[in-house]
């Protein structure tokens, strides 16, 4: 097994003593075959424990671990060293708030999920009538939209929520859309008052830079072109169409 | 121990720089200018056709300038970025369901390009171009 | 807060795209031939003026041109914002009416036509 001896270039933040951030250097020796999380936690144990940042479980499916390395929102776990040439710049997630070192407040991002309803609304039956029953059609309709890990890399790649911080954001929606999606759930119309208003879906402008850094491969930018659609169906039968107001 | 988040702005005009993906996103987004400045052109041109065939080859005529052969350049590249990005972007804004699978992407907007190259041709050819 | 009237605008802009994908390139093409001295046939007054002329040519170039004007001033709009440009209210209303101004032009020549 190759060593390899790689530098990190990593912001420092520490509410307690600072105004502001800085950047500082450690040099670590890493396997080659390492990710940019193996070599934060070699710094950690033998450099500097005062480093900060969120990790768990290793393999990209957690989202905890998400942050800028050399500029692109990625998951630590999942950014090889043998793909990064010299200096190792790692820094918070871009557009949250530092709360100390790389670990961003989230705040904005749990209020928005919730706020969405991510959860079946209606076909509420008795527990003796027995499940919902789901073809596997109905299931691939929205399976992929499900995948979400709410690691927040969208929200970091987005320009729009980092111009317009009230956007509801890639994810949250996408949230919605799989909701919708599913044949279980009726509370569409809910959802739409949340997804199709101002700082909802119509704040996005397709850039896709959501879907080019998800690394689950939900396709968030597709959900929303989707309910832009929906969205702008529902705005003609209600305003154009006889006894569309509901 | 208190809560004390740093917020770091985000630079309103230069953000785009910080990646090339952002560099696309504005190069498709400038599309809109040369494609608008072309339509000006068009609508100036039904003034010309609605005033009579002397405006009309004085019109065609004021075609052939240095500046109008780039501006066509220009417009020609925009409205071709244009077409690609949108019919690149179909397949993520109608998803066709057949079965339990989905028709793949580069299906829908394949379509869309063949579609594109058939109306193109079509019009050319009614315009006596071969 | 309230459902957005977004789609007042987004809808016509998406129709637009659709149009300016569709017809510009060609059209672009048509008039750089006769930019280059080879007018094809089809641009000739007579053929055009006779394209016109009919109902359904008025109704086919007035779409491509409203559409297309509708699109462009949209994302005009959009783009003024990432670039750094607040007054989105300023910039919407100004766009979309220099749009409006010019399908009004279109269909008024074309009328005459």
């Amino acid at each position: 097994m190759k060593e390899r001896t790689v530098q990190l270039e990593v912001l420092r933040y520490n509410p307690d003593t600072d105004t502001e951030a800085h950047f500082q250097r450690y040099e670590v020796v890493c396997q080659e075959e390492w990710v940019v999380l193996d070599a934060l936690n070699k710094v950690k144990a033998d450099i500097d424990p005062t480093l900060n940042y969120r990790w768990s479980c290793h393999m990209a499916v957690c989202g905890s671990c998400g942050m800028m390395i050399n500029g692109e929102p990625k998951l630590s776990c999942h950014a090889f060293l043998r793909d990064y040439e010299g200096v190792i710049r790692v820094e918070p997630l871009t557009h949250f708030p530092v709360e100390r070192d790389l670990v961003t407040a989230p705040d904005d991002f749990m209020e928005k999920l919730k706020r969405v309803k991510p959860y079946v609304i209606g076909k509420m039956k008795p527990i003796e009538e027995g499940e919902h029953r789901q073809t596997p059609a109905q299931l691939m309709k929205f399976r992929q939209y499900s995948m979400c890990i709410n690691c927040m890399l969208c929200y970091a790649a987005c320009p729009e929520y980092g111009l317009t911080p009230h956007f509801v954001g890639p994810a949250a929606l996408t949230l919605a859309h799989r909701y919708n999606l599913d044949s279980r759930d009726e509370g569409r119309k809910e959802r739409m008052e949340v997804v199709a208003t101002k700082e909802g879906v119509w704040e996005c402008t397709f850039v896709g830079a959501c879907s080019e850094v998800c690394p689950a491969h939900v396709d968030p930018a597709s959900a929303l072109q989707q309910l832009k659609i929906v969205g702008s169906i529902d705005w003609i039968v209600e305003h154009l169409l006889p006894g569309g107001k509901s | 121990m208190s809560r004390r988040p740093l917020i770091r702005e985000v630079p309103p005009t230069s953000w785009f720089f910080r990646h090339p993906r952002y560099l696309r996103y504005m190069a498709r987004e400038i599309t809109c200018i040369f494609v608008g400045a072309y339509c000006v052109l068009l609508v100036v041109a039904l003034q010309r056709l609605a005033a009579g065939p002397e405006a009309w080859a004085g019109f065609l005529q004021g075609l052939r300038s240095a500046d109008s052969i780039v501006f066509h350049l220009l417009a020609l590249a925009a409205a071709l970025y244009h077409a690609g990005t949108w019919f690149n972007a179909t397949q993520k804004a109608m998803p066709l369901q057949v079965g339990e699978n989905f028709v793949p992407g580069n299906v829908i907007s394949g379509a869309h390009y063949v579609v594109w190259v058939v109306l193109s041709l079509a019009i050319l050819f009614f315009a006596g171009v071969f | 807060m309230a459902k957005s009237h977004k789609p007042v605008v987004w809808f016509p802009f998406a129709a637009g795209g659709t149009v300016i994908a569709f017809f510009i390139p060609v059209i672009v093409v048509l008039t750089f031939m006769a930019a280059l001295g080879h007018v094809p046939a089809g641009l000739s007054y007579e053929k055009l003026h006779a394209f016109a002329s009919c109902g359904l040519g008025k109704l086919a170039i007035f779409g491509v041109v409203a559409l297309s004007l509708w699109s462009s001033a949209h994302r005009l709009r959009c783009t003024c914002y990432d670039f750094g440009l607040r007054a989105d209210t300023l910039a919407a209303t100004v766009l979309y009416l220099a749009a409006i101004a010019g399908s009004v032009a279109a269909a008024a020549f074309l009328l005459r036509i």
